[in-house]
């Protein structure tokens, strides 16, 4: 039965919420489902074009829509990576971890890239001439100040007013929030709260 | 942060890509040249008139609705009058999944086919997921709940129960004034799982 393969590649997408190395085997198979149904309906279109052999139609009429069905799924299938990666920049920040990149292709790193440009761009223009970032603060700070323990290594860091200090596992310390944010969402720091 | 998607079921839907996907028992009204392999136990290369098939709900619809419909499709039994009676009777105590995963969204589709029936099957619908509304949100506001009911639910259903579970989550963790804590992203939480079983497995 046509569509099969479309399926498989959706039912990959539902079962699994995080993004997998990108299923390009399936994903040609799916397109040559295609190649051949348009092949075939060409040469059927043509016949009844020229013999007017009207009883081929509802056979093309029927790939027709299995074409359709096949370009929902790899659309979708897409499209649905890509949201995953959008919502990923808002979590973990504008580097992706390295398990992740190794999953994606090529054009999907480009389309990252270029989201964090505009999302960048977006951010410098918001507020006066200093830019505001959109992605700290996710729920309302109530401290500027708070408490972290370090649980990886993570090596020099520098602060806004110049400072450098060094994250060492195992090490407290007590830090700007708009600092240690993004650091807590990546799981280097560990919030300790009173 | 989730990204929403603006209209259900849209067509990037995956829900609604994997319950089209259901087979639904068609015959044929117009011979289909050079398609006999869809039909597995046919051996000729047509598909011929009078043929019973199995088409999936993508394929049977779009037929369906052609100028001069080339197949006639059969309505689930699941959504006919026996079931349907059964569900009046009592819809709490039925394991919805094990009819369809996607009982609710299957039956929307569904319902076109029968001009007939289309008032009654959306009634059928809209009162079965009322009355099982309640069980529904009884489950998720008790964190005890078995961990097993969830698969027991149908997709709409299922979702729902684990939003109510959250929300009530996150509501106890807002009455203990205990929100302002930082957390760990979740999609880190299970990269780190990831690399614990690798690490455990090699």
């Amino acid at each position: 039965m046509y569509g099969r393969k479309g399926f498989k590649l959706i039912s990959e997408l539902d079962l699994y919420s995080d993004i997998l190395p990108f299923n390009e085997a399936l994903i040609k198979e799916v397109l040559q489902e295609m190649q051949s149904l348009y092949d075939a309906n060409v040469a059927n279109s043509n016949a009844i074009r020229n013999d007017n052999n009207m009883a081929l139609l509802p056979s093309v009429q029927l790939r027709h829509i299995a074409l359709k069905r096949n370009k929902r799924c790899i659309l979708a299938y897409i499209y649905n990576r890509m949201r995953k990666l959008k919502e990923l920049r808002w979590e973990l920040g504008s580097i992706l971890p390295p398990e992740i990149n190794t999953n994606l292709i090529n054009a999907e790193v480009q389309w990252f890239q270029s989201y964090n440009k505009s999302l960048a761009k977006y951010m410098r223009s918001l507020g006066e001439d200093h830019g505001f970032n959109l992605t700290t603060n996710m729920v309302p700070p109530k401290t500027l100040y708070v408490e972290v323990k370090c649980v990886e290594d993570f090596g020099k860091l520098e602060l806004d007013d110049g400072q450098v200090i060094l994250l060492k596992k195992n090490t407290y310390h007590l830090l700007p929030r708009s600092v240690c944010e993004p650091l807590i969402r990546q799981g280097i720091l560990e919030h300790k709260s009173t | 942060m989730a990204c929403c998607q603006s209209y259900i079921p849209d067509y990037f839907a995956i829900t609604d890509i994997l319950s089209t996907e259901e087979r639904i028992s068609c015959k044929i009204e117009v011979e289909l040249p050079g398609l006999g392999f869809l039909d597995s136990s046919c051996q000729s290369e047509n598909l011929k008139v009078g043929t019973k098939v199995e088409f999936p709900l993508w394929l049977a619809e779009p037929l369906k609705n052609l100028q001069n419909s080339v197949v006639s499709v059969d309505i689930p039994k699941i959504y006919k009058e026996g079931y349907r009676e059964i569900l009046e009777a009592d819809a709490e105590v039925i394991v919805l999944s094990k009819w369809n995963p996607f009982y609710y969204e299957l039956g929307m589709h569904v319902r076109k086919f029968s001009d007939r029936d289309y008032e009654i099957i959306t009634e059928s619908l809209l009162q079965t997921f009322k009355s099982r509304f309640q069980l529904v949100m009884d489950w998720s506001q008790n964190a005890m709940s078995d961990p097993t009911l969830s698969i027991q639910l149908p997709r709409l259903e299922r979702d729902l129960f684990l939003i109510g579970q959250q929300a009530k989550i996150r509501l106890v963790e807002w009455l203990k004034m205990g929100t302002n804590e930082l957390v760990v992203s979740e999609i880190t939480t299970n990269l780190k799982k990831r690399k614990r079983e690798q690490y455990e497995f090699d």
